[in-house]
Parts: C-alpha cells; structure tokens; sequence
C-alpha cells in the first residue's frame, strides 16, 4: 500500500498561524492548507474530534482565515453592488453569509459580512483567497472607501459544539448576554479585546472569537483550560461540515460555479436585491447548468470529489464535489452537481462510480445530519 | 514468526495457511479506517494486486497482495466494524488468511527488526 509518511512533507514557504508550536506540541499531524502549516488531526484522530464537537465542545484554530475592514461614506453603497446579497439594509450587529462574484457571476470566494458601523463593515474570507479577494475588491470599491487588510494582525478561534455557551457562562457571561445567531457583540474576556459572534461552520451551536493575534494563544490557552474543551483539527472541520450540508470554496463553489447553481437564491434573497455584479446573468434560470444534490450511500465506502454520477441505467448525469464516511449516519454521503435537465427529487435513486465499483445513492435533503444544535436556544 | 513487505503488510504463517493484515505503522498513518472491502473467499490471491481497498476519512489506499495463493478465511467483523484494524491492526484487525501452495515465498519479506529499520527510513 502507498502511503506518505506524515514526516518528510517539505515544508515550501507555508504560513504559520500563531498557534503553530501548540499544535505540535499536543501531538497534531500537520498538513499544508490554502499555503498554511495546519493541524489536521490531533493525536485522538478526526472521528473522536467530529463526535467530541457534535457531543461537547471543540475549539479549532482558524487563524489562517482572512479578514478585511472595509470602511468610508459609500462602503454600505459599494458592497451592495459588489455583493449578490444585499449589504446596504443590513443592521449592525448582524454577520450575513455573502459571496464574492467574477463579472460572470461566478464565485471568487464564499465568506461573512459583518456590519460593524454604518460606515464600516468586516468581511471574513478564506484563506487560500485572500490575495485574490483583496485584489478584485479593491478593483471595485470606490475612491473613497478603504481595504484595510487586518489578517496578519487577528486571531480567529471557532469554539463549536452544544456545550460552547456553557464554556461561555463558566467565563463570566450570562447566556442571555451572549450573541443570538448570527449577531455579534464586542467584549472582553479576562482582558483580551475579543468580537464574539454566533457562526460557524459544524452545523452545532457555536462562537467564532476574533482577538489581536498576539493575544490569541493566550485565549486559547484561556479556552482549553476547560476539560470539556478539545482542539480539533482541519480533517474534523471538513466532515462536520459536509455532515451539515455545507459547501466549501473549491469544492462545491469555484469559477466554474454560480451561488444559483449551489442552491443558495433563496437564502441570499436575489429576487429582492438589485443594481447588483451579474445581477442578469443570476436572475436569468436558463444560466443554472446544474444543481447541487446531496445524496446518501448504501454502504460506508465513499464516492469521492470527481467521481461520476449516473442514473440507474447507466447515463452519467453529473460529478460528485465532496464526498466522505458520515460518523453520525454510519454510511457514505456526497454532494454533487447534477445537470439541471435531469429533475432529480428526494429518494431518487442514483448509482456513484467509484474506481471499478458501482454504488447506489439516494437523493436527499439537506442536512444530511439533522440533530445539530446551531440553532438552540440557550 | 510475523514477516513484512514494504508496502506495510505483515504476513503470518499458521500451516498453510499466512494471515495477512497491515502493519501498526500504516494503520496509524491512515488515521481513522472508515471502510475495509473484505476479499472475498474461494478468490485467487496473486502476489502484487489490490487483495482489497482501505478505506480513512481522507482517502482510500489500495493493500496489495503480498503472496500467491488462495483466500480461503476473511474477517468479516470488519465489515461493520472497520476500526478493529485502527484498534488491533496486527492482531483483531487482521483482514484474510490465505492458503498457500509455497512457504518458502515468505523468506523474501522483511523481519520485524527489518520492517522497523525500513521505515524508520522512509
């Protein structure tokens, strides 16, 4: 069997968070992530951490994510035609899920507005994308208003799981302080300047932390203090995050993509948005060439990113984007982009092409894991 | 005695028959097995094509056959159970026993202090 050994990757000019010694200390086996040195797993592996946040509470080091501050009298004005999704009503206090589009309206990036001012806004972006984002906003934004790129200098902790507001209450907060969902509130926490919003990306209730990066270990350390609370790594963030049906840039979403086609029109209101980049091109249906498609499999052998979808008889329909072993469904589960010719509906039954073998799937809903807590009253 | 390959499988004699399964080294490598595909009993095993496919949450990694001969056994606790490899990868975990025609194709693989040796180098 060909396997690399995790010792002799050539580290080519990768960035470090600054959380980096920690992680190999703790045992973490580092991988190269968006051209960052990241932990993938810790020494308990990805399966202990994925059930570890779905039952308690984990904390991920997201560090290596982008943030810019976008300021000045027209930023309100200029995002609202910059984004799909409108910009200029939304309130401050609030973090909106947005997408950052080509001319066609393809997407550059997937990422969060927050609204800190009525004249200033922070916008969270991947990390692999930063240069690119920073470019193409820049060439957009007018005279007068300002990119100001904030991520060498902040820290970003994801602290997810059902029992992260509990962690919050043992530091001092009252639940009924803390964010609802998709809020965000400016603190402190044993003296550290922190935003805290409720976001994330696991599908289960939880808080992303933005700190001055010199005081990031510090709140880790702060954070993981609490015995409920466990590090976990890239590997866990990437099945708990399909588990709850989410995309990610490069996958489900890239040049090639438009948000339409990834399903989401309805929740970034397009209809009611206007004046706004390939506003025709996203408003026109005959544009949507495919449809995203979650499917679950049979088996717990999974279809992988580019194996083939077919219909029973055999006709390839489409292409698996994301595909892995679900550790709470016990079974394989994917999402793919299925031709929009080909109508597919809920328990539609597919076969995925993996290898020389030939699996079925059915077509489902998403999540494919509908027990996450993300939306819990707390 | 236990014998190795390189490409991490260990081989175990017990009459005609070697048990075979992957080594600690790759089990830990591979992180969390999601899937094994058991072989399949009365097959032919030919030395150097996939006996079966291993399966972690990042990707799935081909076990190459590392003797000549016939399944004649395969655990089948693995089917819904994967993880026993990642828990006992040289003992529960094994994944088939074949009978074979000729023992003395076992002299060619590594000894344990080998095996050690090898991938202390890799």
């Amino acid at each position: 069997m060909n396997i690399k050994s995790g010792n002799d990757l050539i580290m080519k000019n990768l960035k470090s968070t600054p959380l980096n010694a920690k992680h190999v200390l703790l045992g973490a086996k580092m991988v190269p992530f968006g051209g960052w040195d990241m932990p993938v797993q810790y020494s308990e592996g990805i399966l202990a951490e994925h059930h570890h946040t779905r039952k308690h509470v984990s904390l991920f080091d997201t560090c290596h994510m982008g943030e810019f501050i976008i300021k000045g009298p027209s930023a309100a004005a200029d995002l609202d035609w910059i984004f799909p999704r409108a910009v200029a009503n939304q309130k401050v206090g609030t973090a909106r899920y947005n997408f950052l589009l080509s001319d066609h309206g393809t997407v550059l990036d997937d990422l969060l507005i927050y609204r800190m001012d009525e004249e200033e806004f922070l916008i969270v972006i991947n990390a692999g994308t930063i240069d690119n984002d920073a470019t193409r906003l820049r060439s957009l934004l007018s005279e007068s208003t300002e990119l100001i790129d904030e991520s060498p200098v902040t820290g970003k902790l994801d602290l997810q799981g059902p029992l992260s507001a509990d962690i919050l209450e043992k530091l001092g907060f009252k639940k009924s302080e803390l964010p609802k969902n998709y809020k965000w509130i400016k603190t402190s926490i044993n003296g550290i300047p922190t935003l805290l919003s409720r976001t994330g990306y696991t599908g289960e209730l939880g808080f992303e932390f933005y700190v001055s990066a010199d005081k990031v270990n510090e709140l880790w350390d702060i954070l993981t203090a609490f015995s409920e609370v466990k590090p976990a790594g890239l590997g866990a963030r990437d099945t708990l995050r399909l588990e709850a049906g989410f995309p990610l840039y490069g996958n489900e979403m890239d040049e090639k993509t438009t948000p339409v086609e990834a399903g989401f029109s309805p929740m970034i209101g397009l209809e009611k948005h206007t004046n706004f980049i390939a506003e025709n091109i996203l408003k026109d249906p005959s544009k949507v060439t495919k449809i995203l498609t979650p499917i679950v499999l049979e088996g717990r052998r999974a279809a992988r990113h580019g194996n083939a979808v077919s219909l029973m008889d055999g006709r390839e329909i489409g292409i698996v984007t994301s595909g892995m072993f679900s550790p709470l469904l016990e079974k394989a589960i994917a999402l793919a982009y299925i031709r929009s010719e080909h109508k597919l509906q809920v328990d539609d039954e597919v076969l995925l092409k993996v290898g020389t073998k030939t699996l079925p799937g059915r077509v489902v809903t998403a999540p494919f894991y509908k027990d996450g807590t993300v939306r819990m009253k707390i | 005695m236990k014998k190795y390959t390189e490409d991490h499988e260990w081989v175990l004699l017990e009459g005609s028959l070697a048990i075979i399964g992957i080594t600690s080294y790759a089990a830990k490598e591979l992180g969390d097995i999601t899937f094994v595909e058991v072989p399949t009993v009365d097959n032919e095993a030919i030395i150097g094509e996939v006996l079966t496919v291993v399966e972690s949450v990042k990707a799935a990694t081909d076990v190459l056959t590392p003797i000549n001969g016939t399944i004649i056994e395969v655990n089948e606790e693995l089917e819904d159970n994967p993880q026993l490899v990642n828990e006992s990868p040289e003992e529960d975990g094994w994944i088939c026993k074949i009978e074979i025609d000729d023992a003395s194709a076992l002299d060619a693989l590594m000894t344990e202090d080998e095996y050690n040796t090898y991938i202390k180098n890799l």
